[in-house]
């Protein structure tokens, strides 16, 4: 088994997960706008968790599995070990099966976004070692002298390992039976986890932006090095403001707003270097991965003003615990994520079937401004809900009216979602296609 | 760039950082006793964060519940015919009413616990 079959098999997990995850993901929505919808055969406790969990996956599949592709072309040797590579591949694809009828058999821990019952925690980081072994053996030692992407998938990997077993912590009776201890852990957890996967995208991202430009200079400047610190800091220390209004110490509010506004710096960075940003764009608008990228570059500007608007406590107040929340969220899932993870994909399909690739370019065409423009039209139904709900709450207006007050804006939300999700299809059935077929 | 001191710096700062918020920084509140603890149990198993918020934190087809125990509108009687019954969007979950009264104090002791809640909620403008 070579280590690209298998980085095949991880991506392909990913795109099938995501069709998954889309999938639940409008059954959700429809959930929203029809309160009876399968509301005893598949309730929202169970379509919610599926959703998330999916899409999760996808992220993780396809990030690692385009960290197995390029692994040994950037560390100049072979992969350590192409079967503890695949090995990882069966018991990561066991773990999906295994959660998921885990879900519909109704078993869930009941945390955010870990929803699955706490003993498979184990076995991810049982599997997820595999990638450790494999990652810092096919590395060579010296490893301050490598470009930022390998810093970059390095901390993703390791701090994945962390932040998993930090929000199982919650299984000692320590932090479980003090609510304020097992809540901030768990926001902790959970923030540090996104880092850890925004490390593999941006990482992957970074890479595969190499190889476009061809121009190796980048990726060792001070400039990379300076912005992956700011992001490793972000990692740490950013998740406080979630907790504003949990009774933890206020330290970690101090600590979490100052670490916040440090985001303005790459605000700053992005409208400092917009206009090569704008030339290469033009430049590069042929190749389908570099459009993506574009699309992703204006989704990080885009949630950055957000995220920094809403860190300030005083907007916080008022935000927090509404559907803004969940616009930030979908956001970067979608927005930042997805057209990153994607672009990445992409140039791997082109990589391995070039031709076969070609002929689904009008499909990614089509698929890739109809995605931005309804993620466009579903955040801004979020934002509204949001705004909506703050209003009603400051006026106590019952949940009951303050559902049908929503109930236009999730109309919206969900046509949108629809809209998303199709297409998507548009780009992920013809890279499943891609990837089931053996590479030229 | 002194890549790798930077590293470690942080590291040893993360390490110190997390171990204060496992400890002093989270330990100012009492603990569940038994029966909150049953609740709570109960509230993870059924996956009620998928609906419900406890401190923001959870799904949004359901009403925030930090402090529905104290809320002069909601209070436990409201709570616990929910619990009985389902009702509008909410299942019937056929609990019991032990399993009622368990799911009721661990709310309670939420309830207790939110105080920065009840000050933000304060601090809102009208």
């Amino acid at each position: 088994m070579n280590h690209k079959k298998t980085a095949a098999l991880f991506i392909l997990t990913g795109l099938i997960t995501m069709v998954l995850g889309l999938v639940f993901g409008v059954v959700g929505g429809f959930q929203y706008i029809l309160p009876d919808f399968l509301k005893e055969q598949l309730t929202f406790q169970t379509t919610r968790p599926l959703h998330v969990y999916l899409v999760i996956s996808f992220i993780f599949s396809s990030a690692v599995g385009c960290v197995y592709y390029f692994l040994p072309g950037v560390a100049g040797r072979k992969l350590y070990s192409p079967w503890l590579a695949f090995m990882h591949w069966l018991c990561h694809s066991a773990i999906i099966v295994v959660v998921i009828t885990g879900f519909f058999c109704g078993h869930f821990s009941g945390r955010e976004y870990l929803e699955f019952p706490p003993v498979m925690a184990l076995v991810i980081l049982g599997s997820w070692s595999l990638l450790i072994v494999n990652f810092f053996k096919t590395m060579p030692i010296r490893f301050h002298h490598q470009p930022v992407y390998v810093w970059s998938w390095a901390t993703g990997i390791i701090f994945f390992f962390i932040t998993v077993t930090e929000a199982h912590l919650w299984v000692l009776p320590y932090f479980h039976n003090n609510i304020i201890r097992d809540l901030t852990v768990q926001w902790k957890a959970l923030g540090s986890m996104v880092g850890s996967w925004n490390m593999l995208v941006y990482g992957t991202t970074f890479y595969v932006m190499e190889r476009i430009t061809n121009d190796k200079t980048i990726a060792q400047s001070k400039t990379a090095f300076f912005f992956y610190f700011l992001s490793l800091t972000n990692l740490m220390f950013n998740w406080g403001h979630h907790t504003y209004i949990v009774p933890a110490s206020p330290v970690v509010k101090e600590v979490s707003y100052i670490i916040s506004m440090t985001e303005l710096l790459f605000i700053g960075k992005i409208i400092y270097t917009w206009r090569q940003t704008y030339i290469a764009a033009r430049l590069n608008y042929s190749l389908i991965p570099y459009r993506l990228f574009t699309a992703g570059d204006f989704w990080v500007f885009l949630n950055l003003i957000l995220a920094i608007i809403i860190s300030v406590p005083a907007v916080n107040l008022y935000t927090h615990g509404t559907h803004i929340t969940v616009a930030h969220a979908m956001g970067t899932t979608i927005g930042i994520n997805t057209n990153l993870l994607l672009g990445c994909v992409l140039f791997v399909a082109f990589d391995r079937s070039p031709e076969f690739a070609n002929r689904y370019k009008k499909y990614f065409m089509i698929g890739i401004p109809l995605l931005n423009m309804s993620l466009l039209v579903f955040w801004a139904a979020l934002l509204i809900c949001g705004v909506i709900k703050s209003s009603d709450t400051l006026n106590s207006v019952p949940f009951a009216t303050m559902m049908t007050h929503l109930q236009p804006w999730f109309v919206m939300f969900t046509g949108a979602g629809v809209c998303i999700m199709i297409s998507l299809f548009l780009i992920l059935f013809p890279l499943i296609r891609i990837f089931l077929k053996k590479s030229d | 760039m002194r890549k790798v001191p930077v590293f470690l710096t942080l590291i040893i700062i993360y390490i110190a950082y997390s171990g204060w918020v496992y400890t002093a920084a989270t330990g100012t509140v009492a603990v569940m006793n038994e029966k909150e603890t049953a609740g709570k149990e109960l509230f993870e198993v059924h996956n009620c964060e998928s609906c419900h918020q406890l401190f923001g934190l959870g799904g949004y087809l359901g009403p925030e519940l930090t402090t529905i125990i104290s809320d002069r509108n909601r209070g436990p009687l409201y709570a616990a015919a929910l619990l009985k019954t389902g009702g509008g969007r909410m299942p019937d979950f056929h609990f019991t009413d032990a399993e009622i009264e368990a799911l009721l104090a661990y709310l309670g002791y939420v309830d207790r616990c939110a105080t920065t809640y009840k000050t933000a909620s304060a601090n809102r403008l009208p």
